[in-house]
């Protein structure tokens, strides 16, 4: 199998994943839609470590699968807490760290 | 002790008098502040007979000494020591300005009593003193304008003494500001004859003068002009003479000290020191010439009508000392010089007379109000009448002989300098007329008020007030104190009144020409490269001078008794018939206005136009807020990228991260 | 069975941006993690297949299903939001893609080895990653675990609730819930001390409290 198909198929799935960050506006959303890039990145990853016949690709995937998940606490406590304050769950009017 | 040793005496102790009442003003009870100034001048006065006694010692061609001190600057081509220099003129001048000081401050003492400022008047008077003796005796031109400059400050301060008279303060700015264009024209001089001649000791540069220059060059006419412009404002002369009169606000015994025997005399010894440069140019002695005799009739006119005492005799000074630079720019230094040494005699005591005057009036300075005060003040008057005697040039008094050596040299120079020395002796006419216009319109006649008080032994106290514009002031710090005295009842003013009348009736004695000539011998070896020293008028000629002099002095007075005690309503025709003429006189032929006019006010709209317009618009509002404006609007564009808005920062990031991409690819590929 | 995955997992990656309710985003997402973990059986990484369905589609995702029942998100309007953005975001990360495809197909990557060669046999076993885990990646194995701590304390801080700074929850269920033993009283006085420390909002709470305080506490 060609393995640059793959890597065409992860740059889609990371160009997606931006495509949604910039234009969803629920945070929970955006926060999938990170999900998504980090996936992109994490078949990339791997498919390289295949071609190369390196296990630290795969090694890599896995630790971004982790940081993803502590990442993916954090902000979805975050989204919790900003909910409990009846705040309004927009990413738009989010904007109290304007400068 | 060395001569020069003496001289440095002469210049320490003022400065210890000055150090001494400045840092103790606090703590210096009663008149001890009077006292120790007087001492040190004292002290400096004997140190100034020791240095003549001690120069008369050496034979004539050695009497030129100078010694340095230290050395004040020695790179580039300038070798400047702080050095003095001890020569007969240098010795003449320190006698007067010690002698004629010292008996001011002993007058002072009883003057300025109850004056709250009296230690700081002493200070000051004593650091005016040491510059005056600084000046006279420098051996270069650094130090020369160091002294010109310390006595144009003393001079502000003095003037300025009684500092919340808004009158007093803007006359000490007026004479300051006059002064200062008189340093800039000394040290353009000086830099002029410092680029010709490379030196700028006295003796480097007199020496080299012949050999740099020829006859009226360029530079050197330049050059003595500047000297010219300094020595005239410094001794009041045309066009720069504004300052005098208004400097009357001072206190009496400032005028009398500063502006009548020594700071005004500085132009005149300037013109005297320089005088090989000045005859290298005789179109600058020839201009100095003329100016001295145009400011001495002028001056003579005005004093003629103004009213208030003190600046009669301030325009008389003016005069005087014209007829001294007169005498300096004709060649004829010895004459000059007698001249302002009587002059210093009788016209300090003239003031010291005034003094007295207005301490028995209370304060008031018109002569209007005047009158009568011969029986209250016999003791001023007969010094006050030897003075105007003196300055009148009334036969056998000291200024008979000086004013018609005078005259008697400028007319032996010959050519245009016969309708000069003319010019002299018309306004000697005039000098006289308006002398006894004083001492008969305030002693004799009908006593005023003032007068038949003090006859019973009470001066009249009046309340204190500003003389020239009569607004009342507070006796406090910084304003002229109650207390008035006179000479009468005080024995300070009667012992330095007293020396100065036997000196201006005595001092012309030693320049009797033919007989006695003392003053011409001692100052010839200063003189002895002039080349005028072996031309001199001859006996004959002086004494039909003399005789044409005592002729006019005699009529003047004898017009002012018609005018003034006989006929008194001549005054008021002739002031009728001639009206425009009165007001001209009266009005200082308009100098002040066309200062006024041409110089202040555009000055003063050029200052507003510079802060209006230069300070607030362009450098406040352009550049700093242009400045100021430009990083605002930097930093809010900057700022707009902080929007708090997350996709906007998102997208940041990926356009970022494509341009990244971007380049890495380029950069690879290229 | 590449292309069968893959148009399986650009389809959930499309449905998770296109999908206006974000519960049916989370599924989509799902099914392209699946999808996924589908390709990288196909890249011989066994063991990253099964931690992705495991951890990700399971654990992760799991959570995602929580949140989103609990915040909700109403169903975003279709009206154009976010000005500019609502067009550009998607045209940027169109050219940021166009790049990418550009970088990988040129011809200047030629490291790209097509098929990629041979692979030990091992590649991709639990064995190998976990050999691989301790003895070359170790500093990064334990990175990564400090790092779940952190995020498990971060959110357990981020979910506590802060007596006293937190507004309005009188709805009922969380005032008293939270650690209150002492009852009505003492929320009227915890909210009271808070109300001199914030003295403009507090004060109409912690009227509001007082009422309420008995009415929450059944």
């Amino acid at each position: 199998m060609d393995v640059s198909w793959f890597l065409v198929l992860s740059a889609f799935i990371f160009g997606i994943g931006a495509a949604g960050v910039l234009s969803r506006r629920n945070p929970l959303v955006v926060l999938l839609c990170l999900e998504l890039m980090l996936n992109g990145a994490n078949l990339a990853l791997v498919a390289f470590a295949r071609m190369h016949g390196d296990g630290g690709g795969q090694i890599f995937a896995l630790i971004v699968m982790v940081i993803a998940a502590c990442e993916v606490a954090v902000g979805l406590g975050i989204i919790v807490a900003i909910f409990r304050r009846r705040l309004p769950v927009d990413v738009d009017e989010l904007s109290d760290l304007r400068g | 002790m060395s001569a020069t040793s003496y001289g440095w005496l002469v210049l320490a102790f003022p400065l210890v008098g000055m150090l001494i009442c400045a840092f103790g003003y606090r703590r210096l009870p009663g008149h001890s502040a009077g006292w120790i100034g007087s001492l040190a001048i004292l002290l400096s006065f004997v140190a100034s007979i020791l240095m003549l006694l001690e120069l008369e010692s050496r034979p004539e061609d050695q009497r030129e000494l100078v010694d340095a001190a230290f050395t004040y600057v020695h790179s580039a081509g300038i070798n400047v020591d702080v050095s003095i220099l001890v020569d007969p003129l240098s010795v003449f001048m320190c006698l007067v300005v010690s002698g004629v000081s010292f008996l001011i401050h002993v007058y002072s003492v009883s003057y300025m009593d109850g004056d709250e400022g009296f230690v700081r008047y002493f200070a000051y008077l004593n650091y005016f003193v040491f510059s005056m003796l600084l000046l006279v005796l420098a051996a270069n031109f650094v130090v020369l304008i160091v002294g010109w400059a310390f006595v144009g400050a003393a001079s502000y301060l003095l003037i300025s003494f009684w500092y919340r008279r808004t009158t007093a303060t803007r006359a000490g700015i007026k004479a300051f500001v006059i002064n200062v264009i008189g340093d800039v024209g000394l040290v353009i001089g000086a830099f002029l004859l410092f680029d010709a001649t490379g030196e700028l000791d006295f003796a480097g540069v007199f020496g080299a003068a012949d050999n740099v220059f020829t006859t009226n060059d360029g530079p050197l006419v330049a050059a003595c002009l500047m000297l010219l412009v300094g020595a005239f404002a410094k001794s009041a002369q045309l066009p720069l003479h504004t300052w005098l009169p208004d400097a009357m606000e001072g206190p009496t015994p400032v005028s009398s000290l500063i502006h009548a025997a020594t700071m005004v005399t500085a132009g005149v010894y300037l013109i005297a020191r320089t005088h090989r440069l000045f005859e290298l140019a005789p179109l600058a002695a020839d201009i100095g010439a003329i100016i001295g005799t145009a400011t001495l009739l002028f001056a003579a006119t005005v004093a003629l009508v103004v009213t208030d005492l003190k600046r009669v005799i301030a325009y008389s000074t003016i005069s005087q000392i014209g007829y001294m630079v007169l005498g300096v720019s004709a060649a004829a230094y010895g004459a000059g010089l007698f001249h302002l040494m009587t002059h210093a005699f009788f016209k300090a005591l003239l003031f010291m007379g005034a003094g007295s005057v207005i301490g028995a009036m209370a304060g008031n300075q018109s002569l209007d109000r005047m009158g009568g005060f011969r029986k209250a003040m016999p003791f001023t008057f007969v010094t006050f009448t030897a003075g105007a005697l003196a300055l009148a040039g009334f036969p056998l008094f000291s200024g008979f002989f000086s004013k018609d050596e005078v005259l008697a040299y400028t007319l032996h120079r010959g050519g245009g300098f016969v309708a000069l020395a003319v010019i002299g002796y018309l306004a000697a006419g005039l000098t006289a007329f308006y002398a006894f216009r004083m001492v008969f319109r305030v002693f004799f006649r009908a006593p005023v008020p003032e007068a038949r008080a003090l006859e019973h032994g009470h001066p009249r106290h009046g309340e204190p007030h500003n003389p020239t514009t009569g607004e009342p002031e507070d006796p406090h710090v910084g304003f002229d104190g109650t207390e008035h005295h006179n000479a009468e009842s005080s024995w300070p003013m009667k012992a330095a009144m007293g020396p100065l009348a036997v000196l201006a009736v005595i001092g012309g004695y030693i320049g009797i020409p033919g007989l006695t000539d003392t003053l011409e011998h001692f100052l010839e070896p200063t003189f002895a490269d002039s080349r005028f020293a072996d031309s001199k008028p001859s006996d004959g000629a002086e004494y039909i001078g003399l005789g044409v002099g005592a002729l006019i002095a005699i009529t003047a007075i004898a017009a002012a008794a018609l005018v003034f005690l006989r006929r008194r309503e001549l005054r008021l025709v002739v002031r009728e018939r001639f009206d425009a003429v009165h007001t001209l006189l009266f009005r200082k032929w308009y100098f002040d206005e066309a200062y006024n006019a041409a110089v202040v006010r555009p000055m003063a709209a050029f200052g507003r136009f510079a802060r209006n317009v230069i300070e607030t618009r362009f450098v406040q509002e352009t550049i700093v807020g242009g400045a100021v404006g430009l990083v605002r609007a930097g930093s809010s564009v900057a700022r707009s990228v902080q929007s708090g808005y997350l996709r906007a920062y998102a997208a940041l990031l990926v356009v970022g991260v494509t341009a990244l991409g971007v380049y890495f690819l380029i950069t690879s590929a290229g | 069975m590449f292309f069968v995955a893959g148009i399986g997992a650009l389809g959930g990656a499309v449905g998770v941006v296109a999908l206006r309710n974000p519960f049916y985003s989370v599924l989509a997402l799902v099914a392209h993690l699946v999808c996924l973990a589908v390709l990288f059986l196909l890249l011989q990484a066994e063991f990253l297949a099964a931690a992705q369905v495991v951890v990700y589609a399971g654990a992760v995702m799991v959570l995602y299903v929580f949140v989103v029942a609990y915040v909700g998100g109403s169903d975003e309007p279709l009206r154009p939001e976010g000005g500019a953005l609502r067009v550009l975001g998607p045209l940027f990360a169109f050219v940021l893609v166009a790049e990418l495809c550009i970088a990988l197909l040129g011809s200047s990557l030629s490291l790209i080895d097509s098929q990629g060669g041979d692979v030990p046999a091992r590649f991709g076993t639990p064995a190998e990653i976990g050999s691989l885990l301790l003895q070359k990646f170790l500093v990064s194995f334990e990175a990564a675990s400090y790092l779940l701590l952190v995020a498990a304390v971060g959110a357990v801080v981020l979910a506590r609730r802060r007596r006293g700074l937190e507004e309005d929850e009188t709805s009922g269920l969380s005032t008293e819930a939270g650690g209150q033993p002492k009852g009505a009283p003492a929320a009227a006085k915890s909210a009271g001390g808070a109300g001199t420390v914030r003295p403009s909002g507090m004060s109409a709470t912690s009227s509001r409290l007082r009422p309420e305080a008995p009415g929450g506490n059944h």
